[in-house]
Formats: C-alpha cells, sequence, structure tokens
C-alpha cells in the first residue's frame, strides 16, 4: 500500500503544486516536526495557552453557576425549550466531522495531501467532541444524574427508551469519541517511538516510551499496523455519517415546521463538513506560520481544503433552497409561516447573515486569487465558522418560537451564562489544543516519511537475490 | 563491547534505504534463514513480503467484533422494550425494529473498533515493554531513517561468525551483535 501511495504521490507531483517541500528525507521531516515538541516551549505559548485557560476557567466557572442554580440562568424557556445548548452541542459536533474526513475518507480515497494535516484534524475532532459532550450532559437539567441514559440494570427497573433519537445520540456520539480516540491513538504509536527515541530527557523516554507500548516498527508491526489503520478508516467513514444524520434525527423525527424535512440528514452532514473544513482550515493558516511548516502544511493543502468547504457550502446552500421550495411546495400554512418567518420574523438578522456568511462568502473561493492566499482562505473559514453557528441558531431558536398557536409564541436572548459557556468551550477547546500542540508531533511523522523520496530509490529491484 | 560471556539474541544489520534491505532479505531466505525480522521507519509492504509473510488475521477479527457488536446491540434493544420493559403505546408493536437499527449500527462499529485496535495489539505483541533489539544503540534510528535487518540466535542456519560475514556482504552501515 504505501509503494501505491508513493507512485500516487510521483505522478502527481508533477502536474501540480507538491505536498511537501523540496529537499525533505525521512531524517529531515523527523526532525523538524519532532523538534516542535522536544525544543524548548516557544515564548509565545505561554501566553497564547494562557489566555485559552482563562477561557476554560470562564466554563468552569459557569458549569459550576449551572450546578448551584440550575438552567434558569439560561434563557431558556417555553416555548423555546432547546437554545444555546443545542446550539453550541450541533456546532461543535459538526466541527469534529473534518477530522474523520480527512483522516479516513481520504485515506481511502488515496489523497496523499491528506498526510500532513490529518493528524491535527484528529486532533480538532477530539477536543470538538469534547466540547460538544458536555452540551447535552449539562443540558439535561441534573447533569448528576445523566447516566440515567445509559442502560444499565437498575433499582428503578427502567430501561431507556431505544426509540428515541434522544437516546440515539448517546450512542452515536459515545461512538464518535471512542472511535475518533483510538483512530487517533493508533495513528500516533509509531510517533511516539520516534519521540522515544530522539528525547534526551529521562522522564520524556518514559512517558513517550509508555505511549509507544514497545513499538519497533517491525515488518509484523507494520503489516498488521496498515491493516488495522485502513480497516478503523473504513469503520469510521459510515460512523461519521451516520453521527451527524443522528444528530439531525433529534429534529428532523419531532414535528415543529422548521424541523420535520427529510432534507435534513444529507444537509446536515454536508454542513458539518463544511464547518469542519472552516475550522481546519482557522487552525492550519496559522499554525504553519507560527510553526514555519510551510514545506508540510504548501499552499496546495489550503488551496485543496478551501476547494472542499466550497462544494459541501454549495450542499449546505441547496438545502437552504430545498427547505425554502419544499415550506411551499407542501401548502402546509405553518411549513409556509416558518419560512416566512425566518426571512421577515424577530430573527431575520441572523437568517440573512446565515446567508451572508455560509452562502455568499464562500463563492470567493471560485477567484483563484483568494484561493491561493492563505489569509483570504482564512477569513472565509472565519465567516462559515460563524455562518454555521447561525445555521444552528436560525434551525433550533426560530424554528420553535413560533410553533402552531400564537398564543404561545415567545422570544428567545442567550444570556450571560449562556454565552459564557460557549465561550468557555472555546477556551476548552484552545487549551486542549495548545496542550496537543506542544507535547504531540501535529503533523503524522511516519506517514510524511512515506511521501519523501526513497535515499536508494535508484536501485532496481528484480526480484531474486540481487546483484552478489 | 564484546558480548561473549552474555547470551546472544541475534545479529543486526542496519541498511540505509529500504531496497538495500529487501535485497538482504532475499539474500538471507536464499542462504536458508528463516527466523528474522525487519524494522523500517514506515510501512514498506514488500519488506513484509520479502520476508514471506502475506495475510493479516486482523480481518477476521474485526468481522467477528462487527457480528458480536450487531448483535449485542439489537439483543440489548430486544430484550428491554420487548422482555423487560415492555410498554404498550395504543397497541404499537414492541419489537419496532426499524427505530432500533441506529443504536444496533452505532453498537456494530463501536465493537468492530475496539476489536481493530486491540486485535492489532494482540497480533503485534503490545504492549511489550522490553525487547532485545533496543540493547543496539543505533537502533533508535529505526524510527527515524535507517532500516534494519535482525537474524535471531535461534535459526537453525545462525553462526555466530558466518551469519556475520554474510550481513557484513550485504552492504550495511553496520553489523551488531545484539544481547539478549
Amino acid at each position: 500500500m504505501s509503494d501505491k501511495r508513493r507512485t500516487d504521490v510521483s505522478t502527481e507531483i508533477l502536474a501540480k503544486p507538491p505536498i511537501v517541500g523540496p529537499g525533505h528525507t525521512a531524517g529531515s521531516v523527523t526532525d523538524k516536526i519532532s523538534e516542535v515538541v522536544l525544543a524548548r516551549t516557544p515564548k509565545w505559548w505561554f501566553p497564547a495557552f494562557g489566555a485559552s485557560f482563562l477561557l476554560l476557567n470562564l466554563l468552569l466557572l459557569a458549569l459550576a453557576k449551572l450546578l448551584f442554580e440550575g438552567p434558569g440562568i439560561w434563557g431558556l424557556n417555553i416555548p423555546v425549550g432547546w437554545g444555546f445548548a443545542i446550539i453550541n452541542f450541533v456546532w461543535w459536533i459538526g466541527i469534529g466531522h473534518a477530522g474523520t474526513l480527512i483522516s479516513a475518507i481520504l485515506l481511502l480515497l488515496r489523497q496523499p495531501w491528506r498526510t500532513s494535516i490529518n493528524r491535527f484534524a484528529e486532533a480538532m475532532t477530539l477536543f470538538a467532541v469534547a466540547c460538544a459532550g458536555i452540551f447535552p450532559l449539562i443540558h439535561v437539567g441534573r447533569p448528576w444524574l445523566a447516566y440515567w441514559l445509559l442502560p444499565y440494570p437498575n433499582t428503578m427497573q427502567l430501561w431507556p427508551q431505544f426509540r428515541s433519537p434522544l437516546l440515539w445520540d448517546v450512542f452515536a456520539v459515545s461512538t464518535y469519541a471512542t472511535a475518533s480516540l483510538l483512530f487517533w491513538y493508533v495513528g500516533l504509536i509509531p510517533d511516539m517511538a520516534t519521540l522515544r527515541d530522539r528525547t534526551r530527557k529521562r522522564f520524556k523516554q518514559i512517558l513517550y516510551g509508555f505511549l509507544a507500548m514497545g513499538w519497533r516498527g517491525s515488518a509484523r508491526h507494520w503489516h498488521n499496523y496498515e491493516t488495522a489503520y485502513l480497516l478503523l478508516a473504513g469503520l469510521a467513514t459510515p460512523l461519521v455519517i451516520s453521527v451527524h444524520t443522528i444528530v439531525s434525527f433529534d429534529f428532523a423525527v419531532g414535528q415543529i415546521p422548521g424541523w420535520h424535512a427529510t432534507i435534513f440528514p444529507p444537509y446536515f452532514v454536508a454542513g458539518a463538513i463544511f464547518a469542519g473544513f472552516a475550522m481546519v482550515l482557522t487552525l492550519s493558516v496559522p499554525l504553519r506560520k507560527v510553526f514555519n511548516l510551510e514545506d508540510f502544511i504548501t499552499q496546495r493543502h489550503i488551496q485543496n481544503m478551501a476547494k472542499v468547504m466550497l462544494a459541501t457550502g454549495l450542499i449546505v446552500a441547496y438545502g437552504y433552497m430545498v427547505e425554502i421550495f419544499m415550506a411551499f411546495y407542501s401548502g402546509n400554512q405553518y411549513e409556509e409561516f416558518m419560512i416566512l418567518n425566518r426571512i421577515q420574523g424577530p430573527y431575520r438578522v441572523q437568517w440573512h447573515l446565515l446567508l451572508l456568511c455560509n452562502v455568499l462568502a464562500p463563492q470567493l473561493i471560485w477567484v483563484r486569487k483568494v484561493r491561493r492566499t492563505p489569509w483570504m482562505v482564512w477569513v472565509v473559514a472565519m465567516f462559515v465558522n460563524v455562518g454555521m453557528w447561525l445555521e444552528r441558531f436560525v434551525i433550533v431558536v426560530t424554528s420553535l418560537h413560533r410553533d402552531f398557536l400564537p398564543s404561545s409564541w415567545g422570544m428567545f436572548h442567550g444570556t450571560f451564562w449562556d454565552w459564557a459557556t460557549f465561550i468557555g468551550t472555546i477556551g476548552l477547546f484552545l487549551s486542549l489544543l495548545f496542550l496537543f500542540l506542544r507535547f504531540l508531533p501535529m503533523i503524522s511523522i511516519f506517514e510524511m516519511r512515506t511521501i519523501v523520496p526513497e535515499p536508494d530509490a535508484h536501485l532496481e529491484l528484480d526480484g531474486h537475490g540481487g546483484d552478489e | 563491547m564484546r558480548l561473549e560471556q552474555q547470551p546472544l539474541f541475534g545479529l543486526m544489520a542496519e541498511f540505509g534505504g529500504p531496497r538495500r534491505l529487501i535485497r538482504a532479505i532475499e539474500a538471507a531466505r536464499e542462504a536458508g534463514y528463516t527466523e528474522m525480522d525487519a524494522f523500517t521507519p514506515y510501512p514498506v509492504e514488500e519488506v513484509w513480503e520479502a520476508l514471506g509473510h502475506h495475510r493479516s488475521k486482523l480481518p477476521a477479527i474485526v468481522l467477528v467484533g462487527g457480528i458480536l457488536g450487531a448483535i449485542l446491540g439489537f439483543g440489548l434493544q430486544y430484550w428491554t422494550s420487548v422482555i423487560a420493559y415492555p410498554l404498550n403505546i395504543g397497541g404499537r408493536p414492541l419489537n419496532s425494529w426499524p427505530a432500533f437499527i441506529p443504536v444496533t449500527f452505532e453498537m456494530t462499529i463501536l465493537v468492530a473498533t475496539l476489536f481493530t485496535v486491540l486485535g492489532m495489539f494482540a497480533l503485534n505483541g503490545l504492549p511489550q515493554p522490553y525487547h532485545p533489539v533496543f540493547n543496539v544503540e543505533r537502533f533508535a534510528l529505526a524510527s527515524r531513517d535507517r532500516y534494519f535487518l535482525c537474524i535471531g540466535a535461534w535459526d537453525p542456519n545462525f553462526d555466530r561468525e558466518a551469519t556475520a560475514e554474510f550481513l557484513q556482504a550485504q552492504e550495511p552501515e553496520e553489523v551488531s551483535e545484539v544481547a539478549s
């Protein structure tokens, strides 16, 4: 397989800009990437981590307040019983999807350019899922009883309702978190061995040696490893699609206008990939600069990711159109009202901003100049990050706040604690990310070795015996 | 360091590139060696094939895991909804299997994933806190850019001098003795 990968790369190098800078060897990529972890902590790291850690403390504060006072500190009330918690849950879990997509689907599609971005995209997935996982737990109202969601024999003789999408969510998200963690860790094992062999510090030798579990890169190791990695990719691919499908079922199975739509599963999955690639771009554009990794995360990577973002953005735009079309085509007055209320109602600003961010802004990617300028791609990605959050706001809040009976209409506004919890999870995400960048190789070292030229590629392999 | 007194694990040759390693493996197999292992900084499938191996048992393990997960997932839902805690809501069927598909699917993936990772560890004999090859100082480069071939001392054709001479003839960077 590795040889196949290699030939794919060499033919592609002729046609397109390279996926790794010139002059690199297995040794130089190893040194360059492991140096980031093994060298002294760069000075900028401390304020960056410190600021993220402060935001993380805001999350802890908001959660403590929630535990003391209950969900009343949020802006939730009937009719809007799902607010920021669900918006943020869907937003974060969507962001997570790009990591799995890059590692699994692009691996199966034999896209060698994924190699230098898959590791931190996977890490990003894990951290985003960690942030996402917080919200359903705190949203149950009494988080200390959240374990009731799990099927276990209990003294109440109760079992969970397996016909509910909310329970499917429990299984989907926990499976996704487990599978992502394992996929990420398996990918890290050979690199942990590299760090173990390269560091001179006793503590790090023990730590990385522990994580490498005795990996020695024998032919047997690699053979089973490659098989396992491909199988994990094959398992993660349907998994990632199922996760956001099930998240969309949370809405689509309900009968609220604006939720009850068959377009939801594909449209949510596309939206997840769209948001995820936007977040990978948001992170990789500054990171390659700060860590001088322009040789590994090249312009071609940025460009390819921007194109995926544009493509999935178009699917999302199609989803918006179908929603509007179906509302009128259904002839159902509640559906029609829901769309008109989105366009003209009290939350019209959010809806129009959403179109600006998710539909108009990505169109800039069509322009070659924008695609090829990392900071411009970054700006577009930021628009998408905001836009996808607004999309979930529109779906959750605008659909709920005016349902069938005008007498039950109401308004929803996020409170200080709503925002504190949301911004706090950004702090959690960034804190984990900075720790990851500092202590683990952010680019898969062993996979980078497979895409640089072999030192003895000039030797003929004639099958038997060599030329003695 | 001479290792005359210590029992020997084997002899190890270091190579600068994968193709030299593959040639050496092929030569060693022609010379009748069977107990050997090769070490590379990244997966090189031809090395595995040159060593005379082919398939991995892992796919079968994963298949078993997937089937187990599916049975477990569906069984759990069937048992709780039909036997342990039946809820008759307007006479709707208790075994409402279409509603059980998502959880069955997730359980299939979950158990198959666990089997993949644990199966890979088991087949590779990981975690393994100690292995003699690490006694060779330059073996640390196996995780950087060097390629190693180790012939085990338990190989029927193994002879300390003759095998060392054989390895020296394969254009290695270095040949070293591996203490056990």
